[in-house]
């Protein structure tokens, strides 16, 4: 990776799109696909609103998801990651989201050392049932990200 | 090169209302590979079906995006469209333009923007999809069915009678449930002892059924086609095989308990059944109060001396009983509501004050009362008596903002039934509106009305209390706009349904959601309603949502037909999409082997190296071992590193392009 403080002039001209001056993060979602991916189907169905900045994908369980995945998202420019399975307890895998929980600090502490805010990288569990939580935990770390501003990793390859 | 076709559904105005369609296909056009876009107003339908297998026959494509709805909702649809198209069905990868778009945003800009980046992930990573062949296993043609109320009876019957062994556990005692509790059944007043003991009697001697009662399931393990469950047989102290059911036991025993059947209007003995007609008809020993488990060995043992068949066993263990099934119905029924919360409606407090279940056993001729309604208090004859809907049941506040759904129905049967008994007697029924949809429901409760007089309140309670012997009931007629007082000398309280209090704990052994109320989630409300979402379990009856039992019946035949078609074929075709490890790149570490939550990985010694190895019946395809794996040499089948880096990458590919930022290499 270059040096960051290259990015910081280029970003801007993107990031902030057009007509806009709000700015609009790139967030990229692991979903579960039997709990939370469920749970985002739910909040569409009852149809919860939350901003569009969060871009799922689908894995079978966030057991799935390594560190690899994350900094791949933070290396291409994605300014918040969120990590979300099942409840603890409630793995469709009995325990692979075990694994994601004891996983995502590990991650956080590497991204403190790389000199990305923690913060950038979120952990949830929403049920199949919690559309609601779904759009509220979207709300929440949407918000989040956009306070942090932009990363600093954008258009760094 | 990939040759892509891109497939946006417009959903009618699901999608199309909010995206715009024109710019998305703009859009998809551009993407790489992509030598193919069309729109359609509903791709699912057969027409739009149609036009996916014409386009993949005239435009030679290998692989298929479909940007329409979620692939929880039609991914095995598309699957089978371009598979009957000649494709490999694992060449498919849906956008989700609706749930996870145009339903969540309303900003048309930017749900069009969004639709554009999700077609272009989707795209990114159907290029790199492999074709995947399923993997067949056997069937264990057996079905475990959950519960043995009304619904767990019916659908054991069918599967039965289809040519299935079943074993049908239960927790209680006897099989029945709710319904052996009741007296009549509405809108036809039929006895339901009489239409429920017959099936119950059935259950018992099908040859095709083991019945477990008094047996609890502890553990399962395995998936669709291959569950490994463990069930708990509880001492029953009984020997079921020596007992005649003769009832001696029963007539010996000197303690006399509140009966959990008769919801403490009556009393039972320590060794009882639940009720004289129970399924089996062996007795059981409270060994919480017999007094040979309470005070000594050496004490009362009345019930011993009384048995003519030498059955009781007071050394008799709980049993573990292990069994591989196919299927599972849950069919674990309903709890109800606690009154007591209602502290202003005296619930638990006055003895005058009862909920209709415990109404519904003094009305019954096999009750504590033998039919006698009567007044708890002084066990005379009421003569007003009020009968409160919706005690619990939409009402926020006591967090069951749903609706129960049989209480205005069988509140309107009692009021008959307490007509029928008392003829001098006046119901007053309090409630907020009358749901009477049903065949014959609505015609039932006018029946109530104009031949057996009933008053109908339109109001919630307010208050509940005593003067004199009497109850006083204030409320409001809302109709009226006036404030009401009734003088009553019952009340009945119609308590709302709820689901079991440890139907979490069942669906973590089961490992299938719920929502936020205890009820069983369906895979999908409208078309899948009796399917959970974990493949081969199944639901019927109130465990779902409330149910009357005409539904309740019907869903239990729905699952058993679903579990039917499940054991029609000798095999089953499994996802393919489990890991797969190169002994080549395979450090040995293990790792894998550590966190697998299955025991499907093994060690193996490939050129006297040591190197993990998948096996593919048992792998369910999580993929934890792939997160875990430091070279990178086990492959998750459908979600390959690979795959999963290019989707990753493409919603920046836009962004770096304008940046003149050279992209990395995945």
């Amino acid at each position: 990776m270059r040096v960051l403080a290259h990015a910081r002039g280029s970003i801007t001209k993107t990031v902030i799109q057009k007509g806009q001056n709000q700015f609009n993060p790139i967030i990229i979602g692991f979903l579960c696909t039997w709990c939370s991916y469920a749970g985002a189907d739910q909040a569409g169905v009852s149809r919860r609103e939350y901003p569009p900045n969060i871009l799922p994908i689908r894995v079978m369980c966030s057991g799935r998801i390594s560190p690899h995945h994350i900094l791949k998202a933070f290396q291409m420019g994605a300014d918040g990651v969120l990590v979300a399975g099942c409840h603890l307890g409630e793995c469709h895998y009995i325990r692979g989201n075990y694994m994601t929980a004891k996983r995502i600090p590990v991650v956080k502490e590497l991204l403190s050392f790389m000199g990305l805010s923690p913060q950038r990288l979120g952990l949830t569990w929403v049920s199949a049932s919690e559309g609601d939580r779904f759009a509220a935990v979207v709300r929440e770390f949407t918000e989040q990200i956009r306070e942090l501003g932009p990363s600093p990793l954008r258009g760094v390859s | 090169m990939a040759r892509v076709g891109v497939f946006v559904c417009w959903c009618g105005s699901n999608i199309a209302g909010t995206v715009d369609i024109e710019t998305v296909l703009e859009a998809a056009r551009r993407i790489a590979e992509v030598v193919h876009v069309e729109d359609n107003k509903y791709t699912c339908s057969e027409s739009g079906q149609q036009s996916i297998k014409k386009a993949i026959k005239e435009h030679d494509l290998d692989r298929v995006v479909v940007a329409s709805c979620s692939p929880l909702m039609h991914e095995v649809t598309f699957r089978r469209c371009i598979e009957s198209a000649g494709l490999n069905p694992y060449l498919l990868e849906m956008a989700n333009l609706r749930e996870h778009c145009s339903w969540v945003h309303r900003n048309r800009g930017e749900a069009t923007d969004k639709a554009i980046k999700l077609i272009g992930m989707a795209v990114a990573k159907v290029r790199r999809l492999e074709p995947l062949i399923p993997i067949r296993m056997p069937v264990e043609k057996r079905a475990l069915v959950l519960g043995g109320g009304i619904a767990g009876i019916q659908a054991a019957l069918d599967i039965s009678k289809a040519g299935y062994l079943v074993t049908l556990v239960e927790r209680l005692p006897t099989i029945g449930g709710h319904m052996a509790q009741l007296d009549k059944t509405f809108p036809t007043l039929d006895c339901s002892a009489c239409i429920l003991t017959p099936k119950m009697g059935e259950v018992l001697h099908d040859e095709n059924i083991e019945l477990l009662t008094y047996s609890e399931v502890e553990e399962v393990r395995g998936w669709v086609g291959n569950f490994e469950v463990q069930i708990r047989k509880k001492a029953r102290s009984v020997d079921m095989v020596k007992c005649t059911g003769c009832g001696e036991c029963i007539e010996k025993c000197p303690l006399k308990l509140p009966s959990e059947w008769d919801l403490g209007l009556g009393l039972r003995k320590a060794i009882y059944r639940p009720f004289p007609q129970a399924v089996p008809g062996v007795p059981v020993i409270d060994r919480e109060q017999c007094f040979v488990f309470t005070k000594g060995k050496e004490k009362c043992r009345a019930c011993e001396r009384a048995c003519p068949a030498d059955a009781i066993d007071f050394e008799q263990e709980d049993e573990v009983i292990k069994r591989r099934f196919g299927a599972i119905v849950v069919a674990t029924g309903f709890s109800l509501f606690d009154e007591k919360a209602y502290g202003e409606y005296g619930g638990g407090q006055y003895k005058d004050v009862i909920s209709a279940l415990q109404f519904e056993r003094m009305v019954n001729a096999a009750g504590p009362t033998g039919g006698h309604i009567i007044k708890p208090s002084n066990g005379r004859e009421p003569r007003n008596v009020v009968f409160v809907q919706c005690v619990g049941s939409r009402d926020r506040a006591k967090g069951i903002p749903y609706c129960s759904k049989i209480c205005c129905m069988y509140t309107a049967k009692q009021a008959l039934l307490l007509k029928e008994h008392l003829p001098e007697s006046q119901a007053y029924i309090f409630c907020i509106d009358i749901r009477a949809g049903g065949k014959n429901y609505e015609e039932f409760v006018n029946r109530v009305q104009s031949e057996y007089g009933a008053i109908y309140i339109r109001g919630r309670v307010s208050r509940i209390y005593e003067r004199g012997d009497k109850l006083i009931v204030k409320g409001t007629d809302t109709l009226a706009g006036i404030p009401v007082e009734v003088e009553a000398d019952l009340v009945v309280l119609a308590t709302a349904i709820a689901s079991q209090s440890d139907s979490p704990q069942l669906a973590r052994i089961l490992r299938i959601p719920y929502d936020e109320h205890g009820f069983f989630s369906e895979a999908h409300p409208k078309l899948r309603p009796v399917e959970s979402v974990t493949r081969g379990i199944f639901l019927a009856g109130a465990c779902q949502s409330p149910k009357d039992i005409p539904d309740s019946v019907a869903t239990a035949g729905a699952a058993a037909v679903r579990v039917c078609e499940l054991f029609a074929s000798d095999e089953l075709a499994l996802e393919p999409a489990i890991a797969l490890v190169d002994a080549e790149r395979c450090s040995g570490c293990l790792n894998c082997l550590e966190v697998c939550p299955f025991e499907a990985i093994r060690e193996e010694r490939v050129d006297s190296r040591r190197v993990a190895s998948v096996s593919e019946s048992i792998c369910q395809g999580c993929g934890t071992c792939a997160a875990v794996c430091r070279s990178e040499a086990i492959t998750m089948k459908g979600f390959t590193s690979p795959q999963l880096y290019s989707q990753i990458a493409a919603p920046f590919e836009e962004i770096l392009k304008e940046l003149e930022v050279e992209m990395p290499s995945c």
